[in-house]
């Protein structure tokens, strides 16, 4: 819902600044414009035989769907292809997407799960994705059952300006052959404001992580594309199998996080009544609070 | 003028859009609301937010008792919106007092009413009949609502029993921003209708009207039929009107912010551990007045009771109580509680009757035993005084599986008080009941049932206070040796009195420390990091006693014999003081 007064356009210079990902590499077609939207304007971007890629703000000789030539593409936008997606930015990146170590892993499957779209914002979407309570009543029976609904205490650390948290606990069913039902030891990080990683022990070699990252992209103040990232050890599920897997857990996320009001995360501390189980969520709206973060939020000051 | 539309009664639903078990997503002056009904009977009419994450209720589900939100299954009570559960902190759950903000509500000519700040009553029609007009269908209508309730002035029907008149007579009886009532007269009959105008936005209202005359009468489709076909193109006339000038600016809603004590995020309860989770397998009533909960474990095997033995739950609302396990030796897959319901409740009976479900999550301690049962006796006597029934119940079926000489006698009102009648049926003949004795009759029974002691007799008691001070004079009269009188009390009903101020001094930790009026022992221990378990931190349990090695102290406490108090050598320290200066205890 617009609030009065609200233009379009971001005006958030931590935002603007920020490396968004607004595609998987795989679903470019190679020298075709594809078109999204980033921080309410329209980019347009493709990529060449030669793997370059190119992202600009949409001009009308460049229609969706068209073809293009590299010396038609006039101010291109900054690009990284990397981790298997796209990213682009509306203002002075830095030069160094985040680090993710396990996408070299060579014995490592790195899966594009989807990116299926959500009516909120981008904010929300990573604070409902750091959210271990729900797993119990949202997930039921994959991710969580009831009555195993409690979350004991975890640890949060901000680590070189990444919301770290550790030691979540979890209770998680049975959900495959290689595993039992019994409690799940998560790691969560949230490297950039809207990107964010969870770390869990491998059913398949419990000696490792496994991985999942989302990337949202935040199109406008309260729609995103939320891009996912599987890095996994799994050698048993094809890659079809995981999507689907993904798709299903989004699809529970969806109606929850298009019904949560305001859809701007609220950032005043006395807006929502948390818990010791959001520790997590309080320390990203504080985070976001102090990087002045405005873009999708409903910032504290009053 | 236009009345400020925040202080008047707006209908936000038909009475048929809130059937049992259901939850409306209805909306006034641009806020949303959720509007359900519980079982009996009460409309709830909510913002329609859970305080925790924002997430709609209105797509919460609606128990008959409470709404509980889909998204972490915190449940809010009928009437008071009261938060009465967090799933994800069974243990520490709020002590907090949460509430989600509520608005009035009432239902009249089979609408709905509610409003920010209403003041008075609703509003009333005269030739309305409140119980059984005809409700017609709500027509929303993208417009302002000044400009629904304009055309509305000029909307022409015909009465109900004229349905086919050519030139009905249509005069205004009343009208302002609003509401408008008009009458239909045509060859000799007519019919009143009054429309309400539901401000939903700045641009979007739902017209809700209401005919006078039998909401029962036969041809009741065609005159809904006659209203909706009219409603309806007035209604295209509307928005093509209201489609001429821009649309205002949607009206802004002021979300209450809560208070900064909810805002800070509670510490883990420390203190009291809690370190079992268990599920409410079953909950049943037991006996008039007392429920009864099976509780299962959810992770791991239950530790193994003692007869004798309670534990204490943690309650949704933050209370901890105090119930004696009821289970015979051997079952172990869940324990088994008597909750009664007291009618001064401070809450925790009141929490587990009405708040506690099937299905729930509780934390609760380990079993701890202060009511010991001797199993080296020939002849034991269990004196059972209403819901006092519960851990003679275990020892009960302790020493009929020893094959001990034992009789258990309950003392209750009627046989719908006697709790757990499966299991006193199975006990046979070694229960006796007395039922609906006077306080005067009850001491003389008890003279009858207790008699003379004799060695290797063990009497215990458990039941109201003054059933128990009764059984234990009783049996001191009649020669019954202390050591041979053991007691639980529920509570201690004597006043504690906490003026005074003294020191203690802890041998095996060194340290001196003051304990100040207003204080107790245990409190003062805890602040200083020194862990003393505790239960009922009333001086009933005895869970929270240690060892006196000098100094003489004021117990306070009913968890003592009145030997032991003399010996003055151990203490209740959530009450005991000190008559002297300084006592030195063995901690």
């Amino acid at each position: 819902m617009a609030t009065i007064g609200d233009v379009a356009g971001c005006s958030d210079p931590v935002i603007l600044n920020e490396w968004h990902a607004i595609s998987a590499l795989e679903e470019i077609v190679l020298g075709v414009v594809g078109e999204t939207v980033l921080l309410d304007e329209r980019v347009g971007y493709t990529m060449f035989e030669d793997s370059a890629c190119f992202a600009w703000r949409s001009t009308p000789d460049l229609t969706l769907g068209g073809p293009v030539d590299a010396v038609a593409i006039r101010d291109p936008l900054p690009v990284r292809s990397q981790y298997g997606y796209l990213w682009t930015s509306l203002g002075s990146p830095a030069t160094e997407l985040f680090s993710i170590p396990e996408f070299d892993d060579a014995e490592r499957r790195n899966v594009h799960a989807g990116s299926p779209m959500l009516a909120t914002s981008a904010a929300r979407a990573v604070e409902n994705f750091l959210d271990i309570a729900h797993l119990a009543f949202v997930h039921q029976g994959i991710l969580g059952e009831q009555p195993h609904t409690e979350v004991s205490d975890y640890d949060v650390n901000l680590v070189d300006d990444e919301i770290i948290a550790t030691k979540c606990d979890f209770y998680i069913p049975k959900v495959g052959p290689n595993f039992d039902a019994g409690i799940i030891r998560y790691r969560y990080r949230v490297p950039r404001p809207f990107c964010v990683m969870l770390y869990w022990d491998s059913y398949d070699d419990p000696s490792r992580e496994d991985v999942i990252g989302m990337w949202v992209q935040p199109m406008r103040q309260e729609q995103v594309r939320a891009h996912r990232y599987l890095g996994t050890i799994d050698r048993t599920s094809t890659d079809n199998e995981i999507r689907h897997h993904q798709l299903l857990i989004l699809g529970q996320d969806k109606p929850i996080v298009e019904n949560q009001r305001p859809k701007r995360l609220p950032l005043h501390p006395q807006a929502e009544t948390p818990i010791r189980a959001d520790k997590s969520a309080i320390a990203y709206r504080r985070w976001l609070s102090e990087k002045g973060v405005t873009y999708g939020v409903i910032p504290a000051l009053t | 003028m236009v009345r400020d539309p925040t202080v008047l009664w707006h209908p936000i639903a038909s009475v048929g859009d809130v059937p049992p078990r259901h939850v409306f997503h209805g909306q006034l002056l641009g806020r949303e609301l959720a509007v359900w009904r519980a079982d009996d009977g009460y409309i709830n009419v909510w913002e329609n937010r859970c305080l925790h994450r924002g997430l709609r209720l209105s797509i919460g589900v609606n128990n008959g008792h409470e709404l509980m939100c889909q998204y972490h299954g915190w449940r809010y009570a009928n009437r008071t919106a009261q938060c009465t559960y967090i799933p994800a902190h069974p243990a520490d759950a709020p002590a907090r007092t949460i509430f989600n903000r509520t608005f009035p509500a009432a239902e009249r000519y089979g609408l709905v009413w509610s409003g920010e700040a209403p003041s008075g009553p609703p509003p009333e029609v005269g030739v309305l009949d409140a119980g059984s007009a005809m409700v017609l269908r709500s027509l929303p209508v993208d417009a302002p609502p000044g400009l629904v309730a304009e055309h509305l002035g000029r909307y022409r029907f015909c009465p109900n029993d004229r349905l086919d008149a050519e030139e009905p007579e249509v005069t205004a009886d009343g009208h302002d921003d609003w509401s408008v009532l008009l009458t239909a007269s045509a060859g000799g009959s007519s019919t009143t209708a009054a429309f309400f105008v539901q401000p939903v936005d700045s641009n979007r209202s739902v017209i809700r009207g209401v005919l006078s005359g039998s909401g029962e009468a036969a041809d009741r489709l065609t005159v809904l039929r006659h209203h909706s076909t009219l409603l309806s193109n007035l209604r295209d006339r509307i928005e093509a009107y209201a489609a001429t000038t821009p649309p205002p600016e949607p009206m802004e809603v002021k979300l209450h912010q809560v208070s900064e004590q909810l805002a800070r995020v509670p510490v883990a309860s420390v203190g009291r551990h809690a370190p079992l989770r268990v599920r409410v397998s079953r909950k049943w009533k037991t006996a008039e007045g007392v429920a009864g909960f099976e509780l299962e474990s959810i992770g791991e095997q239950l530790p193994s009771h003692q007869p004798g033995a309670h534990i204490d739950v943690h309650l949704p609302n933050g209370l901890v109580r105090q119930y004696s396990i009821t289970n015979g030796p051997g079952e172990g897959t869940a324990y088994r509680i008597g909750v009664k319901r007291e009618p001064n409740s401070r809450g925790g009976s009141e929490c587990l009757h009405e708040s506690v479900r099937e299905g729930d999550v509780l934390a609760i301690s380990e079993p701890r035993n202060n009511f010991p049962l001797r199993r080296d006796s020939v002849r034991t006597i269990l004196l059972a005084g209403g819901i006092g029934i519960t851990p003679l119940l275990a020892m009960a079926q302790t020493l009929r599986k020893d094959d001990l000489d034992f009789r258990l006698h309950c003392f209750a009102q009627s046989p719908a008080h006697l709790a757990f009648p499966e299991l006193l049926k199975e006990l046979g003949s070694s229960v006796t009941t007395h039922l609906g004795l006077t306080p005067e009759a009850t001491v003389t029974r008890l003279r009858e049932l207790v008699g003379r002691y004799e060695t290797a007799s063990h009497l215990y008691v458990c039941g109201p206070g003054p059933m128990l001070g009764a059984a234990r004079r009783v049996a001191t009269e009649c020669g019954w040796p202390d050591d041979a009188i053991h007691f639980e009390y529920f509570r201690n009903d004597n006043e504690v009195d906490n003026s005074s101020s003294f020191e203690i001094s802890l041998s095996r930790s060194a340290l001196t420390l003051p304990v100040p009026a207003g204080k107790s022992v245990l409190e003062v221990l805890r602040a200083n990091a020194i862990p003393v378990p505790s239960s009922c931190e009333q001086g009933a349990c005895g869970t929270c006693g240690v060892t006196v090695l000098e100094g003489e102290p004021v117990h306070q406490d009913v968890y003592l014999n009145d030997s032991e108090k003399l010996a003055g050598d151990r203490i209740m320290t959530c009450v005991s003081r000190s008559r002297t200066d300084r006592l030195v205890l063995d901690i």
